[in-house]
This record gives C-alpha cells, sequence and structure tokens, in this order.
C-alpha cells in the first residue's frame, strides 16, 4: 500500500467525487419518489375500494419478491423490447436505475405507511367522520400526519437502504461512486486501496443521511409522538 | 307544548352480525331537550346514538332533523347532517397530532371552509367556554382525561350543532375528574343546548333531563319523567337499576335533589 495517500487523493478522490454526484443524483430523486409512491400505495392498500387495493398488493409482492438486480435489467434491458400500444420505450440508464429504485422503494415504503395507518385508532376516524369531513380530508388532514409521523424510523431505514443498493446502477452502466470505482481499479489494479475508500465515501453518505433523517424526526416530533422514549 | 321536535327518530331497526341490536325504537326531542339514554351494557345506547349521525346508519327507520327526513344514500345530505349533529365519544377521540386549539380549529377550516384566523379566533372562545382557554397549545398526550374530553366538547360546539349526542362522556374518566365534565354538561344544558345522552351518572342526569329512556336488549321498555321513574315505590326498571348501581358505587345516591 505504499504512497496510499498519493494515490487517494490524486486518483481516488477526483474518480470518486464525479461518481459521488452522479450516485446523489440517483439518491435523492429515487428516495423522494420512493417516499411519494409508498404514501400514495399504502394509503390506498388501506383505503381503497377492494379491486384497487388488491392490484397494489400485487404490487408490492412482485417488488419485494424479485431480485432488484433483475429490476433493473428489465428496465434497462428487457423494456426496449417491450413493445406498449405500438411504442418502445427506451430509458437512459439514468432513468433505468431512477425508475427501478423508485419502484422497487416505494413498495417498501408502502409497507411501514400501511403500518403507520394501521396503528390509527378507529376512535379518531369516527370522530372526523362524526364532524361532517369527507374520506378524503380525514385521510389528508387526520389519518397521514399521524401515520407519517409512526412510519418515519421505518421510511428512514429504507433510505438508508436506497443509498446503499444504488450501487447496483453501476451494473447498467452508470457511472456512480461503484461505477467509477470499478473502471479505476480495474484501470490501477489497486483493488484493496480503491474499494476501501468506495465503501467511506457510502459509508459518510449514510451518516449524513441519518443525519438529516434524524434532523426530520425532531422538527415533527410532538408530544405524544416521541421517537425516543426516555 | 306544542313546540315541534327538532331531533326524530322513528322505529330505528339496526341489525349487526345477525342480531338485533336496535328493535324499532322512537323518541323525539324538542329544542333545549335533555333525553337521557340509561340501560346496561349492550342495550344499544351507543349503536342509538351512532345512527342518528349515520355513523353506524340504520337499517330502517327515519331521522328527522328539523322535521325533515335525512336521506341516508346522499353522502352530501350525511355530510349536512354531522355538522348539525355533533357528537361526544366516550374516548374523547382527539386528534393525537393536533394540539388542543388545533383539535377544536381543524373541522371550521376543513369542513366550514373558515379562514385560518378566525377559526383561531372562534377555536379559542370554544375553550374558553369548557375553561381551558390556558391550554391551548397542550397536545392530547399532555392533557388529563377530564381536560381531553372538554377539548372535545369544544371542538363539536365549535360546529354549532343543533343537537349534542353524548355517548357515555364521563364513563372513561377516573372519578375525580368526572365533575370537571358534568359541570361543563350543566352549563349546556343550562344555556338551552338540545342534548341526547347516555350515561351512567343517572342522579346526576336527573336534575337535568326532560326525559329518560330506559333501554334494554334494543328497546325502549320505559321512559318518563326522572322525578316518576326514580321516586322510591315507583317499581320501575330505572329505580331498581339505579338502585344496584349505586349500591355497586358503595353510595346512596340513586335520589333526585328536587
Amino acid at each position: 500500500m505504499e504512497g496510499f495517500l498519493d494515490f487517494a487523493v490524486n486518483r481516488i478522490i477526483p474518480a470518486l467525487d464525479a461518481g459521488l454526484w452522479t450516485s446523489v443524483l440517483l439518491i435523492v430523486p429515487a428516495s423522494l419518489l420512493g417516499i411519494a409512491i409508498g404514501v400514495i400505495v399504502g394509503t390506498a392498500r388501506v383505503y381503497a375500494p377492494r379491486p384497487v387495493g388488491k392490484a397494489l398488493d400485487w404490487y408490492v409482492s412482485l417488488f419485494r419478491g424479485t431480485p432488484l438486480v433483475v429490476q433493473l435489467y428489465f428496465w434497462y434491458f428487457a423494456l426496449p423490447y417491450v413493445s406498449i400500444g405500438g411504442v418502445n420505450l427506451v430509458l437512459s440508464p439514468m432513468w433505468a436505475s431512477i425508475i427501478g429504485f423508485a419502484l422497487c422503494s416505494g413498495a417498501y415504503q408502502s409497507e411501514y405507511i400501511r403500518g403507520g395507518l394501521l396503528s390509527i385508532k378507529r376512535g379518531q376516524l369516527r370522530a372526523a367522520q362524526a364532524l361532517g369531513m369527507t374520506p378524503l380530508t380525514t385521510i389528508t388532514s387526520v389519518v397521514l400526519p399521524q401515520a407519517f409521523r409512526r412510519a418515519l424510523p421505518g421510511c428512514g431505514n429504507e433510505i438508508i437502504y436506497l443509498i446503499k443498493y444504488s450501487s447496483l446502477a453501476s451494473i447498467i452502466t452508470v457511472s456512480d461512486l461503484t461505477g467509477m470505482g470499478r473502471s479505476l481499479a480495474k484501470s490501477t489494479f489497486r483493488n484493496t486501496e480503491v474499494f476501501i475508500v468506495v465503501g467511506l465515501y457510502y459509508l459518510a453518505l449514510v451518516t449524513v443521511a441519518t443525519f438529516v433523517l434524524r434532523a426530520v424526526e425532531k422538527r415533527l416530533e410532538l408530544p405524544g409522538f416521541e421517537t425516543k422514549k426516555d | 307544548m306544542d313546540q315541534p321536535a327538532i331531533l326524530r327518530v322513528e322505529n330505528i331497526v339496526k341489525t349487526i352480525g345477525g342480531q338485533r341490536i336496535l328493535d324499532d325504537v322512537s323518541f323525539a326531542v324538542k329544542k333545549g331537550g335533555l333525553k337521557v339514554l340509561i340501560g346496561p351494557s349492550g342495550a344499544g345506547k351507543s349503536t342509538l346514538l351512532s345512527c342518528i349521525n349515520f355513523l353506524s346508519p340504520p337499517d330502517s327507520g327515519v331521522i328527522s332533523l328539523d322535521g325533515k327526513p335525512v336521506n341516508g344514500k346522499s353522502k352530501k345530505e350525511l355530510l349536512a347532517l354531522r355538522q348539525q349533529v355533533g357528537m361526544i365519544f366516550q374516548d374523547f377521540n382527539l386528534f393525537d397530532h393536533l394540539s388542543a386549539m388545533e383539535n377544536v380549529r381543524v373541522a371550521l377550516i376543513k369542513v366550514k371552509g373558515l379562514d385560518k384566523r378566525a377559526a383561531t379566533n372562534r377555536a379559542m372562545e370554544e375553550l374558553a367556554r369548557v375553561g381551558l382557554a390556558d391550554k391551548p397549545s397542550l397536545y392530547p398526550a399532555q392533557l388529563s382525561g377530564g381536560q381531553k374530553q372538554r377539548v372535545s366538547v369544544a371542538r363539536a360546539l365549535a360546529l354549532d350543532p343543533k343537537v349534542l349526542l353524548l355517548d357515555e362522556p364521563t364513563s372513561a374518566l377516573d372519578p375525580e375528574l368526572i365533575g370537571e365534565v358534568l359541570t361543563v354538561i350543566r352549563d349546556l344544558a343550562d344555556e338551552g343546548m338540545t342534548m341526547v345522552m347516555a350515561t351512567h351518572q343517572i342522579s346526576f342526569s336527573a336534575s337535568l333531563a326532560d326525559e329518560f329512556l330506559f333501554m334494554e336488549k334494543g328497546r325502549i321498555v320505559e321512559r318518563g319523567a326522572p322525578a316518576v321513574l326514580l321516586s322510591r315505590n315507583s317499581g320501575s326498571r330505572t329505580q331498581s337499576f339505579c338502585a344496584k348501581l349505586s349500591e355497586l358505587a358503595g353510595d346512596a345516591s340513586c335520589e333526585i335533589a328536587s
């Protein structure tokens, strides 16, 4: 490991910084979309009419039940051969990854949200109904603000996972952190140094995300909704 | 005496899981009246109250408010009905993520369409009315049971209901907290609020009610003025039920003050 510091500063860090930006561009939209999908799907699975709920149960089973790599292969390699109404959709590696991550993450997020929804006592729904609220108002003003708070630790956990499985984008040719690291390792044969630093970059990303999530939890905290009991 | 009934309940039948919970129940309340539902658990008191605002829609029978029968099939009519009929629950059912003031305010904004300032002012007025003017920013988790129930009364009153339905409003409270809620209910009765209340607080409600309705197995089996039903040798079901309750409670309060 001679000259590790030089090698790290001159070669690894510049390469990974470029990849870092790409990774962030994957992670941020995918996690936000994932949450949005999770909230909508989770809510619909609990409150929507039977057929809709059933269909969404299938969505969750499918995306939780198949490997993410296979899903990414599908979005990137297979989708161009699938003709939908005469149109063949070709996604860029970035878009294929974002969509793949968001749909997979959304399936998991919907489970956390569903759990949060089910934790709300029926009495509050009856009270909202008795005040003349429509079902939609009840969901947006009474149910979701509470369910989201209860689901937040789980949702945050899923985002941490997403940061790490975003590395799979590299197998469909995205030059993210992992992708950049792999090319550098290939061309320099210094696998050990490169992958240690790649690991540290992910560790840093997760640390920042943990910090942000904790700040969000703190901001949304209300008496009766403490995430930490002391 | 010929004042028309503000709320009329006619021939209500409700079956849940093959069991007849309400069996042809009828009564009517005049403006400012207070009907008290008494009877053993499982008699159908709660179900009757939630049939009135269609939280559990009756299988048959007619609910009329201000002389107009409610069409249970029309969602719009039901939403309008519920704005005019307030409900107080045994376990308060406050919205846990909202402060006391926001609990009272939320329906003013989301249902009545008031702007935030007007709604806040109104919510503060209602909190003051139930003696909680100094606690608007506390959350349900920070309030005692009695305070929670008073917030829920304020929340119902904010919508200017024509009738208030109270489903055992003090049953979930510690004994020392019952008084503050009863005081609020007495004030409402004195102000002329029309109410239908299920309760086990028989001697308290005797001084306010214009009629007791004694329910058993889904039917109103006895009805009349509290003074008549509770008189020592009336031989009424109400009297013996009340005597049993006060025996269990260890006091001899099954009498009316007047």
